[in-house]
């Protein structure tokens, strides 16, 4: 199965120099890095060439990296019944340069579009619709971002004077915390409590 | 207002709301409908009304942590979606299940499989006039969701895969009593056979309704019962096979009309299948002993017996249940055949103890965004025939 793989990620490296950057084989599953422009040359490639034949659609989803210039990764998964194998392209975006829709290839990249973009704020060019899937009518924010809260920023509640449902800022009776139980000594890179007394130069 | 007999210029389309508190919705789904008459010329299905954030959540816990999230997800199969994020899990961490574990997680995904199958099949019957079915079919999913008790404590949110195998042995009797069960199974299928698959009315609304070609099917991302129905001999037991399912003894029923009722007789086939194989794993069972989960005191936590003499034992136990195991950085995609379609965890590891990014890949999502390209030109009725045979549980929809 991992030779198939291999040539078949040679293949595709070979038919598509400049639109395919790497390709990486990691616990058996081929990854396909593309240049973000050429997202959908690559997708229409797969699937129509007919030693790869990845006619099957799985799934589209974002993924953030905060710390990086591009801070999302747009992930494509695809199938192929013929070959019996699966593949993974990856290509990298900001917040504010749209890929390139991939539903004029895929009809089933229509809502897995439309969550990449409710959930990382991911942009998506020629999509016939993107608009908010799964969070509430008139939310506001990208709730997988990683510098969004886990608990949110509004909650609601039925307001009994009023009538209606009311949407009020989050009031935490204890603050949301996060324990890491990372072992000391294996190299989380904060000081302890005390440690920074044994870097001090001692005074005198 | 116009005067009678005479027709309005203006006739416009009309809109209505199916949902999204509707019967036959099966959840919480709001269509929005537009019509011509009684056939349907757009259907908008405005999802995430149970929305619960559950790929957030599990960042933010360790990797036993988010294991009970999953089975909130298919809440009519629970096992089978536990068993997607455990094989991601045991692929990167490089873990074996030993035999006897992997019988039992096999017993049980197939469980979820009858489960999840006779709750369609009755309710889809019942959303299209047949009451009997369900109060039939809902007795046995009793007695299997009684089989999920005894196994687990738990009639549903079991949490009981477990990275490395499963939590618990199952009890000889349970195993018996199982095994019992598949003998009496075939005879219940029988009876409801009888009740609907040549039942007048059950075919006319389901016969030539919900048609999908196969090359539609796989560019909408449909899987499991929506490809095989339209002819795909595609199963991941066969075709990926995970766990024993090499070793055991089925088939897979395939359909040729693409239609409804095509699905509704391979779900109705693949009970069979599923009881069948249920037999296969109960006898094995009875047969070979051993462990039911790795041994690798690392990743799997020690018996309740060993901690009260070992004090390696509690150690591992109190890392275990505060900081967890670790998982090395990388990206899997694992994927299982769970009643509905491919059901797959993508998992970005970042080397700590919790899940960096965790994609719950649902058949059902994929499913329902094709509403719109399945109901159109259908009437009205069919939405809901349609809506039942696509196999929708929002638990996993809408995450």
């Amino acid at each position: 199965m991992d030779e198939t793989l291999k040539e078949l990620g040679a293949h595709v490296k070979e038919s598509l120099p400049d639109a395919v950057e790497e390709v990486i084989m990691s616990y058996g599953e081929l990854t396909l890095v593309a240049s973000a422009p050429e997202v959908i040359k690559v997708l229409t490639f797969l699937r129509d060439d007919p030693s790869c034949r990845f006619v099957s659609f799985i799934d589209i989803c974002g993924v953030d990296w905060p710390q990086r210039e591009k801070r999302f990764d747009v992930v494509y998964h695809l199938m192929s019944p013929t070959l019996n194998a699966r593949i993974r392209v990856r290509v990298e975006t900001d917040e504010t340069t749209p890929v390139a829709s991939a539903t004029s290839v895929f009809a089933g990249a229509f809502w897995f579009e439309r969550e990449a973009f409710d959930m990382y704020g991911i942009l998506f060019s020629g999509h016939p619709e993107l608009r908010r899937i799964l969070t509430d009518y008139g939310f506001d924010g990208y709730p997988l971002r990683k510098d969004f809260p886990t608990t949110g920023l509004v909650e609601v509640r039925y307001d009994d004077e009023r009538k209606r449902v009311v949407y009020e800022p989050v009031k935490l009776a204890q603050e949301f915390r996060s324990f890491d139980f990372l072992s000391p000594w294996e190299g989380p890179d904060y000081v302890l409590p005390g440690d920074e007394k044994a870097t001090t130069p001692k005074a005198g | 207002m116009n005067a009678p007999g005479k027709i309005d210029p203006n006739v416009r389309n009309f809109q209505i709301n199916f949902g999204p508190q509707h019967p036959a919705a099966h959840g919480v789904l709001r269509l929005i409908l537009e019509l011509d008459g009684e056939i349907v010329e757009r259907v908008d299905p405005h999802i995430g009304l149970l929305h619960r954030g559950t790929e957030k959540l599990i960042e933010a816990k360790t990797y036993l942590q988010a294991i009970p999230y999953f089975d909130r997800l298919d809440y009519v199969a629970p096992m089978n979606q536990e068993h997607a994020f455990c094989l991601a899990i045991e692929r990167m961490l490089d873990i074996t299940v030993p035999k006897r574990g992997q019988l039992i997680r096999v017993l049980y995904s197939e469980i979820g499989r009858i489960l999840s199958h006779m709750l369609n099949v009755t309710t889809q019957a019942l959303d299209v006039g047949a009451l009997t079915p369900p109060l039939w079919g809902f007795e046995e999913r009793e007695k299997l969701m009684m089989f999920y008790e005894r196994a687990s404590g738990s009639r549903m949110h079991a949490a009981y895969f477990r990275p490395g195998g499963v939590h618990q042995d199952l009890p000889r009797a349970l195993v018996e009593d199982i095994l019992a069960w598949t003998h009496t199974f075939p005879g219940f299928m029988d009876d409801l056979e009888g009740l609907l698959t040549d039942n007048r009315i059950f075919k006319q609304r389901n016969v030539d309704i919900g048609i999908v070609s196969l090359e539609d099917a796989w560019a909408w991302g449909f899987s499991g019962v929506m490809v095989r129905g339209s002819g795909a001999a595609w199963d991941l037991r066969k075709s990926q096979p995970y766990e024993c399912y090499d070793e055991l003894e089925f088939d897979i029923p395939i359909g040729k009309n693409c239609d409804n009722y095509d699905r509704y007789c391979i779900r109705m086939e693949e009970m069979r299948q599923s009881a069948e194989i249920m037999r296969q794993c109960c006898e094995r069972l009875l047969k070979e002993a051993g462990p039911v989960s790795a041994v690798d005191n690392k990743i799997v936590p020690p018996k309740r017996g060993e901690m009260k003499r070992s004090m390696e034992a509690l150690i591992h136990h109190f890392k275990l249940y505060t900081e967890g195991f670790h998982v090395p950085a990388g990206e899997i995609y694992a994927a299982v055949e769970a009643p509905k379609g491919e059901f797959g965890v993508y998992l970005v590891a970042d080397g700590t103890n919790k899940p960096y990014r965790c994609k719950i890949r649902a058949p059902g999502f994929a499913h329902l965004q094709a509403m719109d390209f399945l109901c159109r030109g259908y009437m009205l009725a069919d939405i809901s025939a349609i809506l039942g045979s696509l196999d929708i549980v929002f638990g996993e929809v809408d995450r």
